[in-house]
């Protein structure tokens, strides 16, 4: 049961809790106006402490289109905030008012303290560079729309992956499900942590390979992971000269890739990926957005039961 | 040769790897003392070479999670009638709550000061410890206790 539980971690849920979040999902994809009401009466608040107008649109429409209504602040200069109040106090206030609270916050670990003191459901909409579980949501409904499953996938995660929280936990919640293998794509100074690949890859037995450039293994992939590179995240101008094309995907590469291979990005790209890649059928990152919104409406409506 | 009497009543704070007896002992607030307290450092040891060892002639209450966190190799022998009656052996505790600071100048705990410092051990042969909200990994020879 989810009712009144917190989603702080991609992890506070359980596989099968996962899959229960997805299902309903997959029934609001098929027949959206079934559920237009499914949350009438009921009020979430977005606590935004810092800016977000993708994923505070995300969460809003969602809310709206399941008939609830939303309040909250995207500046916490213009609220209480500014005056100093604390995140624990804040919470308390608002569970006075609202059934249903989203916070994002740029300090790492900010919603697991309002989670302490919250009455009411919270679901972290991304804290700092520390975790965003509602775009991993996001993520594994979309591998399993497109390939109907969860399992038995090989995955190539491209980019930062030292940095990119996004990386992280969708290498932790596809190692939950069978046999999925990953390929991690990237400059030697941006590899994945050590704590990704010894306390989860290593611990789990999972097959894994690093390598720095996609060309070596686009053919092998069934999903293509896109995260951004920046140009200051390289130690020498040298190694970025030689690098920065194998980080940007075109149709070149494309082409050698599977019939049925997807791509994904969290979104916003800069330039990792060429816009002639937008037409081709295996670019899913739009449609991605889309789900966002889809699971986020699962999300809500289970959290409320 | 340099003797200390032995104590009649008592705790004997032995193993302290040397340089970290000072530690313990302000950590104790032992300079305060009003009963007999004797620090000795740089005892030759056959298990680490060279040690602290703190003597001390009362019974006090010492918080053996901290004293774990400072050093878990120490061990700690409770003297009654110039004998040894109990031996406590230190380990890692599997939760810290506000001894450690996280040092992550992202987490929440460094501009929300209500908030407890709450650590979880994830490698006891390393001393790693986890911060509960921002995941930040830190050694405990980093950390500060
Ligand atoms: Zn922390």
């Amino acid at each position: 049961m989810l009712k009144g539980r917190h989603l702080i971690d991609p992890m506070d849920f359980s596989v099968e809790e996962i899959d229960s979040i997805l299902d309903l999902a997959d029934k609001i994809v098929e027949n959206p106006e079934k559920y237009a009401h499914a949350c009438d009466g009921k009020l979430m608040a977005t606590l935004f402490y810092e800016p977000s107008t993708r994923t505070r649109f995300s969460f809003e429409a969602a809310m709206l289109r399941l008939g609830g209504k939303v309040i909250g602040f995207s500046e916490p200069n213009s609220s209480s905030v500014a005056k100093g109040e604390s995140v624990a106090d804040t919470i308390r206030t608002i569970s006075c008012y609202a059934d249903i609270a989203v916070m994002r916050h740029p300090k790492e670990g900010a919603p697991k303290v309002a989670s302490l003191y919250s009455e009411i459901p919270l679901i972290n909409a991304g804290d700092g560079g520390h975790q965003h579980p509602t775009q991993t949501l996001t993520d594994l409904l979309t591998i399993r729309s497109v390939k109907k499953t969860l399992s038995n996938l090989t995955i190539g995660l491209c980019g930062d992956l030292k940095f990119g929280r996004t990386v992280h936990s969708l290498i932790k919640s596809m190692s939950r499900y069978e046999n999925n293998k990953f390929l991690l794509i990237s400059p030697k100074e941006l590899k994945v942590p050590d704590y990704i690949r010894k306390e989860v890859l290593e611990k789990k037995n999972i097959e894994f390979k690093e390598v720095e450039r996609i060309e070596e293994v686009i053919d092998t992939l069934d999903i293509l992971y896109v995260t951004r590179v920046q140009r200051e995240r390289f130690f020498n101008e040298e190694d970025y000269v030689r690098l920065k094309d194998s980080y940007i995907l075109d149709m070149k590469k494309m082409k050698m890739a599977k019939e049925d291979m997807i791509v994904m990005h969290p979104l916003p790209r800069v330039n990792e990926i060429a816009y002639e890649v937008d037409s081709d059928k295996r670019a899913y990152y739009f449609k991605q957005a889309k789900y966002g919104m889809f699971v986020r409406m699962a999300l809500i409506m289970k959290l409320l039961g | 040769m340099l003797t200390i009497n032995s104590i009649k009543k008592g705790i004997v704070i032995d193993h302290i790897k040397a340089g970290c007896g000072i530690k313990i002992f302000n950590y104790l607030n032992l300079d305060k003392a009003d009963f007999r307290v004797a620090l000795i450092m740089n005892v030759e040891s056959q298990k680490l070479g060279k040690k602290d060892i703190i003597k001390i002639e009362n019974v006090i209450d010492l918080d053996y999670t901290v004293l774990g966190l400072i050093d878990p190799n120490i061990t700690i022998d409770i003297i009654e009638d110039e004998k040894i009656k109990n031996k406590i052996k230190l380990k890692l505790p599997s939760k810290v709550v506000d001894v450690i600071k996280c040092k992550n100048p992202r987490c929440i705990t460094s501009i929300e000061k209500y908030v407890q410092n709450v650590f979880y051990l994830v490698d006891e042969a390393k001393g790693e410890y986890r911060c509960q909200y921002c995941d930040e990994v830190h050694r405990l020879e980093e950390a500060k206790v």
